[in-house]
Order: C-alpha cells, then structure tokens, then sequence
C-alpha cells in the first residue's frame, strides 16, 4: 500500500471532527475529541493508537454515525454521515456483543435478517461467514459455551456477512491474551486481504498497531487530536511473523516516544519527570 | 433437581406430614381444619364429579384473560414509560407507591360501574399483575447493556426489530421476574373477587363451602387453587430457569 496519496481514492473523510460532552450535574463540559481531520484510503488498513481516554471510541462512534460530532463533518463513499449508520459499515465493539439468547449461527445471520436478505442467501452467507472465522463446528453453540476469543470471532463473523467495505473495530481484541491477540491478527490480515474491505481499527496495543496497519495515526491525550501519521509500508500479505522484522522495533519505538508523554498527562503525571 | 430444590420439597412434606398428624390426633379440632390427606382427596373428587366444573372454567377463563392482559399490557407500557423520560418521571411515584392501596378497594365502584360479572373481576385482577409487569418491564429494559442497542444500530435494525428481537430478549430475566408476578397476582385478583359479590367461580365456591359449614369441599377447593398456582408458578420457573441457563456467563 505504497501509492502517493494524491493517487488514492479517499473512502472516508474527517474535517475538523470535534465532540464536547454538555456539562453534566457536578461535572463541566468534557472536550473529548479534536478537532481531528483525517482521509481513509480505499482498501487500507489504518489504526488509531492513543492513551486511555483520549477520544479513540469517541472518533469510531462519531465515524460511524453512532453519535453526532459536535463540530466537524464526517463522509463516507462521498455521501454525509450524521448519526445514522450508513449501509457498507460495519463495527465490531470492545466489549462481547454477541447476542446471548442466540445461536452462533443465528448472532451471525441477524444483521441479514434484519436486511430482508433472501433466506436462502441467508443461508448461505452465513455459513460462509461462520466457516470463515472457524466457528463452523460451534454454528450451534450459544455464546455463553464459546471462549472470549471465538466470541470475538462471532462478532467479527456477524459484521463479515454483511460484506461492509468499511469495517471498524472498537479494540477488538482488548480482553484476550497475548498469544491469542497474535493469531486474531493473523485472522484480521486474512480477512482485511481476502475481503478488500477499508478498516479502521482502534487499540492501545502498539505492537498490535504496528503489526497489523499501512498506517498508524497517534493520538495525543484527551481532547485527542492526531499528532503524526505513520506509515510502515508492510506487504499486504504479512502476518504476525513481522514482529521479528528490525523496522517493527523501530516502528513501535517510535509510537512510543509520540505516546509517552501523551500516556502521563492521561495518567495525570505529565511534568513530572521534569521536576525530577 | 438441585440440593437446595429437595430441602425446600421436604419442609412442605415435613409441614405437611405434621399437619396430617396433628389433624388425624385430633389436636387440631376437624372443625378447623381436616387432614392435608383428606384436602387432596377432596380436591381429586370436586374434580372427578365435576360438580363445579363451570366453576372452574369461569375462574381459568379469567384468570387467563388477566394473565394475558397484565403481561401484555404491562411489557407495552412499561416500554412506552421507559421511551418517553418525561412520562417515567411524571409516573414513578406513583408506580413505586401503587401497592400501598389494595385494588381490592375499588371492587365495589367496579361493580357499580360494570354489574356483577366477570369484568370486574378481571379488571381487579389486571390491576393486581399489571403494574408488577410495567416495574419488572422497565428495570430490565434499564439494564440491557448499551452494545446491545449499538449492534441493532449498526445492523439498521427496525424499531419493531429491536423491540422484539434485542430489547425484548435482553430484558428477558426481569421480564420473567414480571410474568411470574403477574400470574400469581392476576390468580389472586381473581379467586379474591369472587369471593365478593360472585355467583360463579372458584373463589365463590370456597365462600359458598364456608358459609355452609363444609370444611372438607371448603379445603379441597383451596388444595385445588394452590395445586393450579403452584403448577403455573413451577412451569414458569422451570422454563426460564432452563432459558437462562444457555446465556449464563
């Protein structure tokens, strides 16, 4: 995903995004996020890295027309996007959103469902989508039987079949453990590859940012604007492998110094290391 | 079964058992009460004759009209409460304080309004499981998790959609809480009811048997009202228990 941005077809665009919180009972007005501008490129892959709290979630729902920006404007395909979803995105959320009164089977089918698609495409999509993420022999499981990652996976399968070409993934794998969180990258590239889909991705993980993106935006603390944008200029055919690359040291190093400091003014330390 | 579920069946046999004790020796005067044993002897023939079988389907038809009523009712509105914040905060005063008045009260003004039949009855009952199922409705809907809603969102689902295939199943556990309460009052509204001003029902037939002095047709009627309550109530709890247990996390 080398091209000169000027060659590249923006898929979605950011200007100036701002979100202040009103001033709620005791607590004043929280200025969450921007303003932020950002261009999303056709087919690529771009996370959002920043410390707890800096308006990561905020920019996805924003993005995806779960909340409406404050300031700014929000396109996606060219066409406005305002506090509705648009048809072609697709979110995966942090926390287990996995419907627990369904089968894997059925979590997987309902947004089609929901779509009035024809029940034999159902059908088949779903199966698809199911066989895709390896969940085919749980299709008849409930939630409650899988692990943390295949219910993960269910999530991801749920967005899957509904072929968005935009996909955004609210730290998707933020509950997993290190192993796991590798191998559900490995499963991320795949179906990024195979789907040709846009993604979004929104983590605190630096190696995980820097293994799984063309581009990286780092996010200073709240309100969260983007300080620097970079690219890693990986193959599209990587895979959790380049965690031994010697530029993915460098990569990851260099999101930190931009995150540093950023980390402590969240944590309510920044300054200090001055004062020592 | 659970451990605890055969503790609680042997405390009733264990009362039960002391009861046909103290009845059969006679320290407990027949007068008062007859042997559990004989209830259920009793109940089996009031059944067996049909002697009261209008009775019986009297009371069922309305207490099932009532149970449907108070469960549809109550989900309704307890959704359109939770909709409009306005209407909650206006009405949760009164919803937290309903119970404090007996709708039994306003049996009288029912009667005045609609004459002796069925509706009054049904209505008392209605006000019995009706406001359990808007209270239950309301909390469960306060709990559904906020992803949940955002899946439905993202999937563009339908208002109908979402009521019915994300709020509705979500809020599941306290609605059964809900149904559960409300079968058991519309039961109580109803066989209470009778009791006043009925010429027809279950409810009448045990006032009928006191008044007459017949204790036995009297106990068996009561063994009949628990043994329908008390399988309605087994029924639901054993099916949401087995519902629930699938989604446990």
């Amino acid at each position: 995903m080398d091209l000169p941005d000027a060659t590249r077809t923006v898929h979605a665009r950011v200007v100036g995004l701002t979100r202040v919180y009103p001033a709620r009972d005791f607590q004043g007005a929280v200025n969450a996020l921007g303003p932020v501008d950002l261009d999303l490129y056709k087919g690529e892959f771009f996370t959002i890295v920043g410390p707890s709290g800096c308006g990561k979630s905020t920019f996805l729902e924003l993005l995806a027309g779960l909340a409406l920006p404050t300031e700014g404007s929000i396109e996606f395909e060219g066409q406005p996007v305002r506090g509705q979803v648009p048809e072609g995105i697709g979110v995966v959320f942090q926390e287990d959103s996995s419907f627990p009164w369904l089968t894997v089977w059925d979590n997987v089918a309902f947004g089609l469902q929901c779509a009035g698609v024809d029940p034999a495409e159902v059908e088949r999509r779903t199966n698809y989508a199911v066989g895709f993420m390896g969940l085919a022999d749980f299709a008849r499981s409930y939630p409650a039987q899988l692990s943390g990652g295949m219910r993960q996976r269910l999530c991801i399968a749920r967005t899957l079949v509904l072929q968005p070409r935009l996909i955004l993934l609210d730290e998707p794998f933020g509950a997993l453990d290190q192993q796991t969180r590798l191998l559900m990258g490995d499963e991320l590239l795949r179906l990024w590859r195979e789907t040709g889909a846009t993604i979004l991705l929104i983590t605190h993980a630096l190696d995980e940012a820097t293994m799984l993106s063309d581009r990286i935006g780092a996010m200073s603390a709240r309100p969260g604007r983007l300080l620097e944008i970079i690219s890693t200029h990986w193959s599209a055919d990587r895979d959790s492998r380049i965690v031994g690359d010697e530029r993915f040291g460098a990569i990851t190093a260099r999101l930190w110094v931009l995150l540093r400091q950023q980390s402590m003014k969240a944590i309510g330390r920044a300054g200090t290391e001055a004062a020592v | 079964m659970s451990r605890y579920g055969w503790i609680r069946l042997a405390i009733v046999a264990g009362a039960a058992l002391i009861l046909e004790v103290l009845c059969r020796s006679h320290i407990v005067s027949r007068l008062i009460m007859i042997p559990p044993s004989e209830m259920l002897i009793s109940a089996w023939q009031i059944l067996a004759s049909g002697a009261i079988k209008d009775d019986i389907y009297v009371s069922v038809v309305n207490i099932c009209t009532a149970i449907a009523l108070s469960i549809s009712g109550g989900f309704f509105i307890g959704l359109a409460i939770f909709s409009l914040p306005a209407l909650r905060a206006t009405l949760e005063p009164f919803l937290a304080s309903y119970y404090s008045v007996p709708p039994i009260v306003f049996y009288p003004l029912l009667i005045v309004i609609f004459g002796i039949n069925q509706i009054p009855q049904i209505i008392i009952a209605v006000m019995f499981g009706l406001v359990t199922m808007v209270i239950n409705t309301i909390n469960g809907l306060d709990r559904i998790r906020p992803v949940l809603l955002k899946v439905g969102r993202v999937h563009r689902a339908s208002f109908l959609v979402t009521v019915f295939r994300i709020k509705l199943p979500a809020a599941a556990p306290y609605l059964f809480i809900g149904v559960t309460l409300a079968v058991s009052y519309s039961i109580i509204g109803v066989i209470s009811s009778e009791f006043i001003m009925s010429a027809v029902g279950i409810g009448h037939q045990i006032s009928y048997a006191y008044d007459s002095y017949d204790n036995r047709t009297m106990y068996g009627l009561i063994a009949l009202v628990l043994g329908i309550a008390t399988l309605l109530n087994m029924s639901l709890h054993v099916y949401s228990q087995r519902l629930l247990r699938r989604w446990t996390r």
